[in-house]
């Protein structure tokens, strides 16, 4: 059989990068084909250019057995081929079905077009409200919407770019029925994601690449993480210390009946939260996006004064922040003024009282400290933050905020968009911070992440803390995170 | 950005302003060679002309920059510039009797104290109601000219009342100048300053959380702990003391007196000395010598060429567009190389 959608010997270099060398790619009608690798692998980038986005340096695109040229997203769209992206790609101010004829090109309005979008939400199974405004949907619907948009016009090859990393796990499952049905009735769909369990779960095929090249194709049936994984990051995968078994110590962090405020919007994004971390633990909270576990990490963190309750947090405090290029670093300042950030209080580079002063000698001699410590690989002391990869400066970040020998260390998704190996380095700085005495306070959207760090995992939703019993498997916590609890 | 840039950004400045005065018929020859005569011909026409119109340039600029740094854009130095006129102006008629140095330095005093109150309504509307201080600071502009104007045909105005001006002011305000020329000592404050701003902005704490609030606010407030509303409030309070002192310096040193269009645009100029210095206060110093050579020589070209003055500004103009072009042009490169994965304009995801 003719495959529906087939790249060969695909390269693209990006100035001196060379991110995709010579790849073949290959689905066939009826086929989900998971398309696995690290951060920079190429696997974004080869999509891309399947839908028209990036125009490949050598290499052809065929579809149905037809060698095309791909301008732009339009003559991917012509081909019946549809892409749902990384990043949420809505307008927030317009409505669901303003949103889905911005996508589909239609140009019907009005009574119409919320008639076409129902009715199109409903032969998808997908059904949305078509006068919502996009904002105003919750995570999990805004990816409903993403795939309702992508599936719009006349679409045979559906490319999902990471599209259930941001869901909790029941959503996630929900998505990947949607995508199986798409591929039952003739579709084919391409999933990017980091999940191996996901993509041996859903997947009819793999492909894994590394560094620009192709490393393993073949049909899912038989394959297992570890044999995936050894492929992606070619070797063994670094092993990683469980939860730890010492004892925890006195608490360093108190909450009891304590209201945090949205961050940046009106209402209470945490309600009545008593909990409290401890001396050598690692304390990990679950919840989907939204819960409030933004608010109560920033509260801990000194960032956003509680509404009313107590908190009790022991000092100095070391927060690593989720978005590393706005609120970690700063990335135009070059490593060494990225690291006195925060750090130009009673240091050693600091002289004089009434007008302070930093001595940049002392400063870059501690940095060039740091980059041995952490291996942060950067062209030096002076290198502009921005230049320095995902990994590399996030081991800065946390190299900053350990610099302070912090009682408490507070942490929000701190591998976020890291590659495998950078992950278990953060982590094991993490478990290093505990071990040390640092009461630590966490949060990752990857639920396996929390469940495979902490000590103890609290569960938030909607702004509700509860406890999980402990030994709670992936099952158990994952249906807190979906259910309010009573009062 | 090199030299070379600069260099190929003036040489085409220079021959856009040949081609037009070319187009329309003048000699460009004798044109450029008179703006050069104007503005480095003779050691006279370098400080008298040159480096005069300069100093109000550079302390301007010091100040646009440092307010630019952390973030925030005055573009009311001009208003600014004249409430530190009448400030020192009217400090200045008040204290003929004081010994000079003293009267001098009470004059400066009253134009840093007028630039910044002149900012103060700015940074208040700012901080209490988010109203951008591009727009507060610009509008001020217009209050401040009109203000002058009130005040030279009114309370200020010379005792013979027949010019819409002050009366001059007393020898024990006027700034010595430098022998041989017409130029003042302000010009040795004006490279002071930029030593100072240079020493703040790369030495001190307080300096360099004010570069972090203006590179990155969201981590400054969220790693450094800055207080943004307050290094913003005393960032554009500088700004406008700067300012303020240079519309001193011009009464004390050049005009000797506050009439109306005083300046002829240095708070606008000043912002295009501090953007082509990339901010640098050496860099200030060296844009601001450039802007006020072609100042002084377009005065030149216009007494000798016959050629309007305001054909200078062709050449302002292209030189800040050739250096804004190559700007973009090598922040570009590195960019897409930086980022593998570019997902194109408006399928990025809303922030």
């Amino acid at each position: 059989m003719t495959p529906i959608l087939q790249l060969r010997g695909i390269h693209k270099h990006f100035g001196p990068v060379h991110a995709l060398k010579g790849v073949d790619f290959s689905l066939s009608a009826g086929q989900l084909h998971a398309l696995l690798g690290e951060n920079g692998a190429g696997k974004s980038t080869l999509m891309h250019i399947a839908f028209g986005l990036v125009r490949p340096d050598r290499g052809e695109v065929f579809v149905d057995g037809a060698a095309r040229v791909m301008r732009g997203p339009l003559d991917a769209r012509r081909h019946g081929i549809g892409m749902v992206h990384q990043h949420f790609t809505s307008v927030p101010a317009f409505s669901v079905a303003e949103n889905v004829a911005l996508a589909a090109g239609w140009t019907l309005t009005g009574k119409a077009l919320r008639r076409r979008v129902a009715a199109l939400g409903e032969r998808l199974g997908l059904a949305l409200d078509p006068d919502a405004p996009a904002w105003s949907l919750p995570v999990a619907l805004k990816q409903r919407l993403e795939i309702v948009k992508a599936l719009a016009t006349d679409v045979r090859v559906l490319l999902l770019d990471e599209p259930t990393a941001v869901l909790a796990p029941a959503e996630a499952v929900e998505l990947l029925r949607v995508i199986q049905h798409f591929t039952e009735r003739g579709g084919a769909a391409v999933l990017i994601t980091h999940k191996l369990d996901e993509a041996l779960d859903a997947s009819d095929e793999l492909t894994v690449l590394r560094r620009g090249r192709v490393t393993f194709v073949g049909p899912t049936q038989g394959q297992d993480v570890r044999t995936i994984a050894q492929h992606m990051i070619g070797g063994v995968l670094p092993s990683e210390d469980g939860p730890s078994k010492a004892r925890p110590g006195e608490a360093r962090v108190l909450a009891h009946g304590m209201d945090v405020a949205r961050d940046g919007r009106a209402g209470t994004a945490v309600r009545g939260a008593a909990f409290d971390v401890r001396a050598g633990e690692i304390v990990g909270i679950a919840a989907i996006e939204g819960s409030g576990q933004r608010e109560l990490l920033r509260a801990v963190a000194g960032l956003l004064p509680p509404l009313q309750g107590l908190l009790e947090v022991a000092q100095p405090v070391g927060f690593i922040p989720e978005d590393r290029t706005t609120e970690g670093l700063i990335p135009e300042f070059s490593l060494t003024e990225n690291l006195v950030l925060g750090l130009d209080r009673r240091t050693a580079w600091i002289q004089g009282r009434l007008m302070p002063r930093i001595d940049w000698r002392v400063a870059r001699r501690r940095v060039a400290h740091v980059i041995e410590d952490f291996a942060i690989d950067s062209p030096g002391v002076s290198a502009v933050a921005g230049t320095l990869s995902g990994g590399n400066q996030q081991k800065l970040v946390v190299a900053r905020a350990l610099e302070r020998r912090p009682q408490v260390l507070v942490a929000e998704n701190p591998t976020r968009g890291l590659d495998i190996r950078a992950a278990a380095d953060v982590r094991s700085r993490l478990r290093a911070a505990a071990d040390a005495g640092a009461a630590v306070l966490m949060h990752s959207s990857d639920l396996d992440e929390v469940l495979a760090v902490a000590d103890r995992v609290l569960v938030l939703c909607e702004g509700v803390l509860t406890e999980a019993p402990r030994g709670a498997d992936r099952g158990a916590v994952g249906e807190l995170m979906l259910r309010v609890p009573a009062r | 950005m090199s030299a070379a840039t600069v260099a190929a950004a003036l040489l085409t400045g220079l021959g856009v302003l040949a081609i037009g005065l070319w187009v329309g018929g003048y000699d460009p020859g004798l044109a450029l060679a008179a703006l050069w005569r104007g503005a480095f011909g003779s050691w006279y026409a370098f400080t008298s002309a040159t480096l005069l119109r300069a100093v109000p340039l550079i302390v301007i600029g010091l100040g646009f920059a440092f307010a630019l740094q952390a973030g925030a854009l005055n573009i009311g130095a001009e208003g600014q510039f004249y409430a530190g006129a009448i400030a020192a102006t009217w400090v200045g008629l008040h204290l003929a009797h004081w010994p000079a140095p003293l009267a001098i330095g009470a004059a400066l005093l009253a134009a840093t104290a007028g630039g910044a109150v002149w900012m103060v309504l700015p940074v208040w509307l700012k901080l209490r109601f988010g109203v951008i201080e591009v727009i507060s600071t610009l509008l001020l502009n217009f209050v401040a000219e009109s203000l002058v104007s009130l005040m030279v045909q009114g309370p200020m105005q010379e005792a013979t009342g027949i010019f819409p001006q002050s009366d001059a002011l007393p020898a024990a305000v006027r700034l010595p100048l430098i022998p041989g020329s017409r130029l003042h000592v302000g010009i040795v404050l004006a490279i002071g300053l930029s030593l100072l701003v240079w020493f703040i902005m790369s030495k001190t704490v307080w300096g360099f959380r004010l570069r972090a609030i203006g590179a990155g606010p969201r981590a400054a407030w969220v790693t450094g702990r800055i207080n943004g509303r307050r290094v913003l409030a005393i960032a554009l309070l500088v700004s406008g003391a700067f300012a303020g002192v240079a519309g001193g310096l011009e009464v004390t040193g050049v005009s000797y007196a506050l009439y109306q269009h005083l300046s002829p645009g240095y708070g606008f100029t000043a912002i295009a000395v501090a953007l082509l210095a990339r901010l640098h206060p050496a860099g200030v110093v060296a844009a601001g010598i450039l802007f006020g050579a072609l100042e002084a020589g377009a005065g030149a070209m216009q007494r000798d060429a016959g050629i309007p003055s305001v054909a200078v500004y062709v050449v302002e103009a292209v030189v800040i567009v050739v250096i804004v072009l190559a700007d973009a042009h090598l922040r570009r490169a590195p960019r897409q190389a930086a980022e593998p994965t570019p997902i194109p304009v408006g399928a990025r995801a809303p922030a």
